[in-house]
């Protein structure tokens, strides 16, 4: 009964996507005035999305097996939090996860955004209507979550116990927040461009819905590189696999749109550019769904599906970007022009941020399909990873953080005061960073030292905006703006330190021997079996030793039976200036374990800067809010 | 500036932000890409030494051994008309065993295949456990037939 329900809410919710698409188009074109019911349908239409999510919940936490998904994905046996998540573990619940958010964000838009020209929000409504629509009938017709066993087999296959960590609680809905939360700017796009009220005032609108989605995409992606980090136990925190590469996309391009956006809030400046930049992102993400979605890659996120599910994504990605693309080629001529501004100014940095931010989409972008295009034309398998992406966009994303110091300290429209003058404290502590690590590590790559160096450039230089002020009296997007690119220089400061100064040691070990690594001595005190709520292990007991500190660390292999997998979990623990990160590996037949052992200083800041970057946003975004409300309230 | 020169120069900056990118990428996937091999082709010549390559192929029934470090593992990945000899130092993944398929990332070094990295099949959807062997080959046949 209940899948039939949420497979009935989902028909019910397509049919009023559809419905809305109608209306809009009635609409704008005259025939009747709309404008309170399509806002009530988007509403009723994320209700019906939501409620469908629910159903599948249900069955998820009740392991009914005679809904084909659960059985394909789930087992009795399994922890409740991981039958919850293990909802949205798999294709067509993660596809249903997509749909609802893109329902709840048309609701929200519906709901929230008053300020808005009443025609622009119409169109926006059609489009995010038109959007949900080719989702619903993709879901049903090609990936119904809802299909039914008959008869429902004894017991369900059980979950990758690779998902089964909270990290899969948390991730993927993340993730898709930012996604698809990106789907109201391009929505609001597409109806800016229909009705031609390209300016501030929908600049205003748009902002708020690209600063969440890009705080909830900093978090996923931060999130998910902690966890494939101590989940796969590699010892590495991004592999460029195309999976992850398809959620770095969508934020490279939502962090040019974030600052351009803000040029036309602003100055009512850059209005093509933007509208340009809004269907770029969302179509990144769309790209993004394609990728990970239709099956075509082989990575370690890669899922078993059949081809039909990849040429109908393929065929919407095609209609929606095509569509926006030709309805941007029509009416970007009529754009009016923005107010001009000099070749310094806060526009131009903002401008030399974008283009740059391009180039380095741009890059992603060609090695992470290179290899698709590559098979498809000439039957070539190859694969494109860590030496391309490290090289080509390292440096220019350094040149861009590099910039990012530069950027905040110029003035709107011209810039007349010698800003050099005030980069002389950060110039000094980069040239101190760079001599420092030239004699106290002669030895490292030019890469890790430039980001050094760039690093101790940008963390000062980050801090200016609010110098010369009272600090306390500065808004809260200010605020928001220093500690994102502060946590710029962080980030920066743990991916140069990583690649710089990890030390590994990899060894066969009996109990009582001991290994070294970096400055710490590690034995291996000896093995026992332990055992969780659906797994077997064996777990080594480790004393690490540096100095009089004396740490204990347990990592395990882990045996799991539904399905029967064997995982590593390393043991990993935080000190101030890094992190010790060990593995458990194989027995030989002489009787010694694989032991892997890696000392990595100052790696935690990679997470922790990506937390700032996030934090950063979410300052700007309640400092904006709380503005507005005010603004409200006073007249 | 003026408007009309500003727009122009914008969509100037913008074409060659463009063009830039897809140069780099290209300049940057010229020595960089690493192209798919079979023991076959390696038998052939076709693969240089000392480049970036993964090398496809099953792991040869009885071709196992570890050396006495117990950290580096030497066997033969075979495609039915040749083989080439790989050696990794490393842990390696539940899944690689004699007699299933395996991918190995990393190059060439005098006819012997120096891997970096073994990779695993990570998949959220698992075959029954008896239909576990067949599917596993049956994956490494469309890895090589593809």
């Amino acid at each position: 009964m209940i899948a039939e329900a949420g497979l009935a809410a989902l028909w019910l919710a397509a049919a009023l996507s559809l419905l809305q698409l109608v209306l809009m188009i009635a609409e704008l074109r005259g025939v009747v005035a709309a404008a309170r019911t399509i806002r009530a349908v988007a509403v009723v239409q994320g209700v019906l999305a939501l409620t469908a999510m629910a159903m599948l919940l249900i069955v998820f936490a009740r392991t009914d097996l005679s809904v084909a998904l659960v059985a394909a994905n789930s087992h009795a046996a399994k922890p409740f939090v991981y039958k919850l998540a293990g909802a949205w573990g798999n294709h067509e619940g993660s596809m249903l996860l997509w749909v609802t958010v893109l329902a709840l964000s048309g609701a929200l838009l519906a709901l929230f955004s008053r300020r808005l020209q009443q025609r622009t929000l119409i169109a926006a409504l059609g489009a995010q209507g038109a959007l949900a629509l080719g989702f619903y009938a993709f879901l049903l017709v090609a990936s119904n979550p809802f299909a039914r066993l008959d008869p429902p087999p004894p017991q369900g296959r059980g979950l990758n116990p690779l998902l089964q960590d909270p990290g899969l609680a948390f991730h993927p809905p993340t993730l898709y927040l930012g996604y698809v939360g990106l789907s109201v700017a391009f929505s609001l796009a597409v109806g800016a461009l229909l009705t031609g009220e390209v300016g501030a005032t929908l600049a205003r609108a748009m902002r708020p819905w690209v600063l969440a989605a890009w705080i909830f995409l900093t978090l996923g992606i931060t999130a998910g590189s902690y966890w494939a980090y101590y989940e796969l136990g590699w010892g590495g925190w991004w592999f460029w696999d195309p999976v992850e590469n398809a959620s770095l996309m969508p934020w490279l391009a939502a962090t040019a749109l974030l600052h351009s956006v803000h040029v036309l809030a602003a100055r009512g400046a850059l209005r093509a550019w933007t509208m340009m930049l809004a269907v770029i992102a969302f179509s990144m993400s769309m790209v993004g769904t394609f990728l990970v979605r239709s099956g075509i890659l082989t990575s370690v996120h890669s899922f078993a599906v059949d081809p039909s599910r990849g040429t109908f994504l393929l065929a919407l990605l095609g209609i929606y970007v095509g569509a926006a693309f030709l309805l941007f080629a029509l009416r970007t001529a009529a754009l009016k022009e923005g107010p001009p501004f000099e070749l310094v100014s806060r526009e131009s940095g903002l401008v030399a941020n974008n283009l740059l931010l391009s180039v380095i989409l741009g890059v992603v972008f060609v090695g992470t399909l290179y290899p698709l295009l590559a098979e498809a034309v000439s039957g070539n398998k190859l694969s494109v990873g860590a030496p391309y992406f490290n090289a080509v966009a390292g440096p220019l994303a350094l040149l861009l953080a590099a910039l990012v110091a530069v950027g905040p300290l110029l003035a709107w429209r011209r810039e007349r005061r010698p800003v050099a003058k005030r980069l002389a404290l950060p110039a000094l502590v980069a040239a101190a960073a760079l001599v420092i690590s030239l004699f106290a590590a002669p030895q490292i790559g030019l890469l890790p030292r430039l980001g050094l160096v760039v690093a101790a450039w940008l963390a000062p230089a980050s801090l200016l905006p609010l110098v010369g002020r009272n600090p306390l009296r500065a808004p809260l997007a200010t605020w928001g703006m220093v500690v994102a690119h502060f946590g710029i220089a962080v980030a920066l400061v743990g991916m140069a330190a990583d690649s710089a100064f990890t030390r590994e040691t990899l060894a066969a070990a009996r109990p009582g021997d001991k290994l070294s690594v970096g400055p710490w001595l590690v034995e291996l005190r000896g093995l026992a079996p332990v055992a969780g709520p659906n797994w077997t292990a064996v777990e080594a007991e480790l004393r690490a030793s540096r100095g009089d500190g004396v740490l204990v660390m347990k990592p395990q292999t882990r045996f799991f039976s539904d399905p029967p997998t064997e995982t590593n979990e390393a043991a990993i623990d935080t000190l101030w200036n890094g992190q010790l990160y060990t593995v458990l590996g194989k027995p030989d037949e002489a009787g010694r374990w694989q032991v892997r052992l890696w000392w990595k200083p100052f790696v935690t800041l990679i997470w922790l800067g990506g937390a700032l970057i996030a934090l950063g946003g979410l300052l700007s975004l309640v400092g904006r809010a709380w503005r507005g409300w005010r603004k409200a309230r006073l007249t | 500036m003026k408007p009309k020169n500003q727009r122009l120069a914008l969509v100037a900056a913008a074409a060659l932000a463009v063009l830039a990118a897809v140069l780099l990428a290209m300049l940057g996937l010229k020595d960089r890409a690493a192209y798919f091999y079979t023991p076959a082709d390696i038998a052939a010549g076709k693969a240089a030494d000392g480049k970036a390559m993964r090398l496809g192929g099953m792991v040869e029934t009885g071709s196992l051994r570890r050396d006495p470090d117990g950290v580096t593992v030497r066997f033969l990945v075979s495609d039915g008309q040749a083989r080439t000899p790989v050696t990794y130092r490393g842990i390696v993944p539940d899944l690689f065993r004699e007699g299933s398929g395996v991918v190995a990332e990393g190059r060439l070094d005098r006819g012997t295949f120096v891997a970096d990295t073994i990779l695993a099949k990570h998949d959220e959807r698992y075959m029954p456990p008896q239909l576990g062997n067949q599917a596993a080959e049956h994956q490494a046949g469309t890895t090589l037939a593809r």
